[in-house]
């Protein structure tokens, strides 16, 4: 009995440890989600404006062929950015990102296009080095606060490979949308060719029905629509860094809580374990008291 | 009335201003004139500008207000690109340090 005592005095002690670090993950999740917020909010003017600015171009300039906008006849291959985490910790993040960038390669295969992964976050790298698929680009260290720098380097080699003759001929994103604290969607975006929608023109959206180009719209787009694939990557990255913590804090507040609800069944059994001990010695005590009776009554 | 500096020359635009779309120059300084205020400076490193429904967005990759401006350590960054294109007349980098630190000065008020 001693031993199962002293054995679950021990897993207690180490449920609540663990407690204690998952307790501290969750914590330090919930302050770096507001920063991460406050990140994505700041960018968001920029990339509204830039989106404002490329469709005033390209809804105003429809004679501008751009290697950038016009789609292939015969596209033979596709470049995905797939963004995931550095560190785990965060439940089914990375995994939903993963599952559903296979889901993209599914459907880009069927229509006969061989898929080329970018990856950034080592979980999505280490993902993909395992099953030893070859990748067009990888980058790590920077899924929880990744800056302009960062975007601005994977949009480089994206487009580098987009202009390559037997290059890319499309780019998607699959990363997470932070929609709230609770709600983060794993979304597939097309950023180039660029999707032309017809839309209705409503009072917010509206765009003037004519722009003046400084100096001309080709050269204007030239230089906007590398600024456009870096800003829509850096939105990506900091949605998604945000998500990542909020994803966190979620898996450790869960985890602190099965510790705790662990630790009360665990030191219930051990009360009883005790409690039945203390039941048996006072058994064995009164026990050896009567027989040490009985012998002394059967000696007189 | 906003001054910029696109590729084509100087662009002041003022309000009822048509719909404009420019594409500004490296190393430019952006001028904000105001009623009753001083004028608003900053530094832009390319970028756009785009002019509609009466709005002026700038869309720059990398601007400093002139207030904000560091005028010591901007006269040290000209010093050191000054330096590195004497030593190699061809050095890009350098080249477009030293316009990024010239406009700084310039959005800061001071003399280059």
């Amino acid at each position: 009995m001693g031993a199962q005592l002293r054995l679950l005095r021990r897993r207690i002690n180490s449920v609540k440890s663990t407690a204690k670090i998952t307790r501290a993950q969750e914590l330090i999740a919930s302050s770096r989600i507001v920063r991460a917020q406050q990140r994505m909010q700041a960018a968001l003017p920029y990339e509204r404006e830039i989106t404002r600015a490329v469709t005033g171009v390209v809804s105003n300039a429809a004679s501008v062929d751009h290697p950038l906008t016009v789609a292939k006849e015969n596209p033979a291959q596709a470049g995905v950015l797939i963004v995931t985490s550095d560190s785990g910790f965060c439940g089914g993040f990375n995994a939903n990102v993963l599952r559903e960038a296979e889901a993209l390669r599914g459907l880009l295969e069927s229509r006969g296009l061989t898929v080329l992964p970018f990856v950034t976050g080592r979980k999505g790298v280490t993902w993909h080095t395992f099953r030893q698929r070859e990748m067009g680009g990888s980058w790590v260290g920077f899924s929880r606060k990744p800056a302009y720098a960062d975007a601005k380097e994977i949009a480089t080699t994206l487009i580098d490979s987009f202009k390559e003759e037997n290059g890319i001929d499309e780019i998607h994103i699959v990363s997470t949308e932070f929609v709230s604290m609770l709600t983060q969607n794993v979304v597939v975006k097309r950023v180039l060719p660029l999707e032309v929608e017809e839309t209705e023109a409503t009072e917010a959206t509206a765009i003037p029905p004519y722009f003046e180009f400084e100096p001309t719209a080709g050269d204007v787009l030239e230089s906007l629509l590398p600024r456009y694939v870096e800003s829509r990557i850096f939105t990506a990255l900091l949605q998604s860094a945000a998500s990542e913590e909020a994803a966190r804090r979620r898996a450790m507040k869960s985890a602190t809580d099965n510790a705790n609800e662990l630790m009360r069944v665990l030191t219930q059994q051990m009360n009883q374990a005790r409690q039945a001990e203390i039941t048996q010695e006072i058994s064995e005590i009164v026990g050896g008291a009567n027989a040490l009776a009985d012998a002394a009554a059967g000696k007189e | 009335m906003v001054i910029a500096k696109t590729v084509d020359g100087e662009i002041g635009i003022m309000p009822q201003h048509a719909p404009v779309l420019g594409v500004l120059v490296e190393g430019g300084v952006l001028r904000v004139k105001r009623e009753g205020e001083g004028d608003l400076v900053a530094a832009v490193h390319g970028g756009f500008i785009s002019v509609a429904d009466n709005e002026v967005s700038v869309l720059a990759e990398v601007a400093e207000l002139g207030s904000e401006v560091d005028v010591a350590a901007a006269r040290d960054a000209l010093d050191r690109a000054q330096a590195s294109i004497e030593a190699n007349q061809e050095d890009a980098d350098a080249a477009i340090e030293a316009k990024r630190a010239r406009a700084r000065l310039r959005a800061a008020g001071e003399e280059v």
